[in-house]
């Protein structure tokens, strides 16, 4: 059947998809969609130049996202999606570059790289998607698995604390944090909006599913069932202070912005730095010779 | 008359369930019916009481659903 | 084209190979390094550090070697020529980008000025043990440019050269320093900007709708295009078709991998950098390169003064390895000496490329000191016996 009305034939997001590259190969009920989702809408939203943006992504399930989006992206290696988007940040200062991956790319193997940025204050937009596995690698333990779910790798049930990532992030000097989830796509979408047009190091934590592999292990139901959990036990705290957030096994899921503050970033630092030092010696940061 | 439509894309569903669960005016439900993958993708239920919201495109995983809102002239909800 | 006289210090200095190889890259055009503080490399980030904010561009030291080597990447896909250097605990952190910059083809130098090893090693002692390291130790099937120079003037020359060299092919290219080289002083002359040739990037000429960033036309080498500049085009590690999309099948590996190795095999002669004194009538060829030729050097001279038929043969280019060239001579040459600082690398390439024409004596050390001439000297009269 086709709608034969006067209508937009095309998804809205499609222009900000690469849909030569559809079907994704992401399973049925992954949220890394739904985030994407939210992302091209945000894109819409905030009237962004998608030739003015570069997404970057590591490795793993969300590290596919650049590869889907039609922009300038790049599918860097594992955990290094920070650092590479730094180098192409500070080259081309006129650039909006948004780091898209996960969990375990982010905060384990890049974990060094998401603090020195957040320090540095490096103009980057970072979206986690948090499914709290390694989802690509078959369900392994990350940082952010919460006690005592059971993974590939911890078969008795994980006994490591996790990673409140909002508190990590805030604490090594980011300039806007939140967190929402996949159940939360008006908020997230306005969220991302607002992130754009915020300056330094920002990052969104979205809490997604993963009904392969962590929900169906640890016996949490479905996407579906993730999805209405999330609805349920989420409670939007604005400027909550990110001590108290950290996650617990299918316990109460503070989500807000709760990061929101000004600070000079890299490249202003560096400008005004050697400006004052060195006059009209100084020649700038272009680096197109 | 309904205020807007749903247009399903239904060979790229993977019947996650998403929309018809989080759709405010109850609109879609899973379809029996396979898609040639496999999936049951949703169909229209209830396309009088289509706002158009979109939610259903915005959850969405796959791209495969999106909602508009009618101008006066328009009709009913589609799938296609 | 010709260098930009912004980041060229013409004139005659006396630098050490580390300063030296800083005046190389900004003479080249690097406007953008990255780096973590590694003895004995780190003079050439302090010093472009220092020199940068007056020429224009930026340094960033980075949180380790894994950042520096792919935020250099980064900024050359954001349009600069970018650089890093390291010695060799770095460079062996640094190799995941190496064989990252190989796979998506880009045009990037990685400065290794080598110390003793392996590990810690000795962090301010010389070695060349990271010869094979520079060739091999990125996974997978790849191919590289390594250079190698043995005098601060060199270290000018040759960086220029590397940076040419990676824009021409779209690799990375390895300036393979060493301690003695890259801490020794001696007068550098740097020429003027129209003096120094400089390869421009690959910039593709189509605009975008028309443009795969891995589409070729002939010489193998696709042309490039920078983020931002409305091409929307995707780059990935992964195994990767024409469009630059993920192809996860053998035969789209084999076309991609046989590609990067082609299009430096298919210009091994010309990029084999090599020297080449008295081997007309040589029986005995000494075969080094870095700071061993200079000891080298010396040792030859001491053999001929006894009379002795030798010639030398110093490797600019590590790699590609100028195989054709030390075949030729294994049909008239008796013995390669070939002394380098390490238990036997480059010596193996040697007897490969002789494929049991000549005799091989390699003369090893294992770092921390060079070679005294005397100890070359006795292998090439034992080899001339």
């Amino acid at each position: 059947m086709t709608a034969v009305v006067e209508t937009p034939v095309i998804n809205p997001v499609e222009p900000f998809l690469r849909m030569d590259r559809m079907p994704h190969i992401w399973c049925p009920g992954c949220g890394i969609g739904t985030t994407v989702n939210c992302f091209a809408r945000a894109l819409i939203e905030s009237k962004a130049d998608p030739e003015k943006l570069a997404v970057v992504s590591g490795i793993g399930c969300t590290g596919r996202v650049a590869g889907y989006l039609h922009v300038d992206s790049f599918h860097t290696t594992h955990g290094r999606a920070i650092p590479f988007a730094t180098g192409l940040k500070l080259a081309n200062p006129s650039l909006q570059v948004v780091v898209y991956s996960g969990d375990g790319d982010l905060f384990a193997i890049g974990g060094n790289h998401l603090i020195h940025a957040a320090r540095r204050n490096i103009d980057l937009k970072v979206i986690c998607v948090n499914n709290f596995i390694y989802a690509m690698t078959g369900g392994q333990t990350a940082p952010t698995t919460p006690e005592p779910a059971t993974t590939t790798t911890a078969p008795y049930g994980s006994y490591e604390p996790a990673f409140n990532l909002p508190y990590l992030t805030e604490s090594a000097g980011a300039t806007y944090v939140a967190r929402w989830t996949t159940y939360h796509v008006r908020q997230l979408t306005r969220s991302i909006v607002e992130m754009l047009q915020k300056k330094g190091f920002c990052l969104i934590e979205v809490l997604s599913p993963c009904p392969t592999l962590y929900q169906r292990r640890n016996r949490l139901g479905d996407a579906l069932e993730t999805m209405k959990y999330y609805k349920e036990r989420s409670k939007t705290r604005h400027g909550a202070p990110t001590s108290e957030v950290g996650l617990t096994m299918q316990g109460d899921i503070v989500v807000g912005k709760f990061v929101d503050r000004d600070r000079p970033d890299y490249l202003e630092s560096m400008r005004r730095r050697l400006a004052e030092q060195l006059g009209d010696k100084f020649a700038g940061v272009g680096v197109l010779a | 008359m309904a205020k807007g439509f749903v247009c399903i894309q239904v060979e790229r569903c993977k019947g996650c369930g998403f929309c018809v669960e989080f759709c405010p005016t109850r609109v879609l439900a899973l379809s029996s019916a396979f898609n040639s993958k496999g999936y049951h993708p949703p169909h229209v239920v209830n396309g009088e009481k289509c706002s158009g919201c979109d939610l259903c495109g915005i959850y969405c995983p796959d791209f495969a659903i999106f909602g508009w809102k009618a101008r006066a002239s328009e009709g009913a909800a589609h799938a296609g | 084209m010709q260098a930009n006289p912004k980041g060229v210090l013409t004139g005659t200095h006396f630098l050490d190979g580390d300063q030296a190889c800083c005046e190389g890259a900004l003479a080249a055009g690097a406007r953008f390094a990255a780096g973590y503080p590694i003895t004995p490399s780190t003079e050439i980030v302090e010093r472009f550090a220092w020199r940068i904010p007056t020429v224009g561009g930026m340094f960033i030291q980075m949180e380790d070697e894994l950042a520096a080597s792919i935020a250099i990447l980064g900024a050359v896909w954001g349009g600069a020529k970018a650089f890093t250097v390291t010695s060799g605990p770095g460079f062996s952190l640094m190799m995941e980008h190496i064989g990252y910059a190989a796979m998506t083809e880009t045009p990037c130098v990685f400065v290794d000025v080598q110390r003793g090893g392996p590990s810690t090693g000795l962090p301010t002692l010389p070695a060349q043990g990271d010869m094979m390291q520079a060739r091999w130790g990125s996974h997978g099937d790849y191919e590289i440019i390594a250079l190698c120079p043995n005098s601060p003037q060199e270290c000018f020359d040759v960086t220029i050269r590397a940076f040419n060299l990676a824009e021409e092919f779209r690799v990375p290219v390895m300036l393979m320093m060493d301690e003695c080289v890259g801490h020794m002083t001696e007068k550098v002359v740097i020429p003027r900007a129209e003096e120094i040739e400089i390869y421009p990037r690959r910039h593709t000429a189509r605009g975008p709708g028309e443009y795969w960033p891995y589409e070729t036309n002939g010489d193998l080498v696709p042309e490039m295009a920078h983020a931002g500049e409305g091409y929307r085009f995707h780059i990935t590690g992964l195994t990767h078709d024409e469009r630059g999309y993920p192809a996860m099948n053998a035969a789209a590996q084999d076309r991609l991998v046989r590609r990067l190795k082609n299009k430096i095999r298919a210009a091994a002669d010309r990029l084999a950098l090599y020297e080449e004194e008295a081997t007309e009538d040589a029986e005995v060829v000494v075969v080094s390169y870095g700071i061993t030729s200079r000891v080298a050097q010396r040792a030859v001279e001491m053999a001929r003064q006894r009379g002795i038929r030798v010639g030398k043969f110093r490797l600019v280019a590590a790699w590609p390895f100028p195989a054709a060239r030390l075949r030729e001579l294994a049909q008239r040459v008796k013995v390669f000496v070939v002394p380098e600082l390490n238990c036997g690398q480059m010596v193996l390439e040697v007897e490969r490329a002789a494929a049991g024409m000549a005799r091989i004596i390699p003369v090893t050390h294992a770092g921390g000191d060079v070679h005294r001439p005397e100890t070359i000297l006795e292998a090439i009269v034992e080899a001339a016996r």
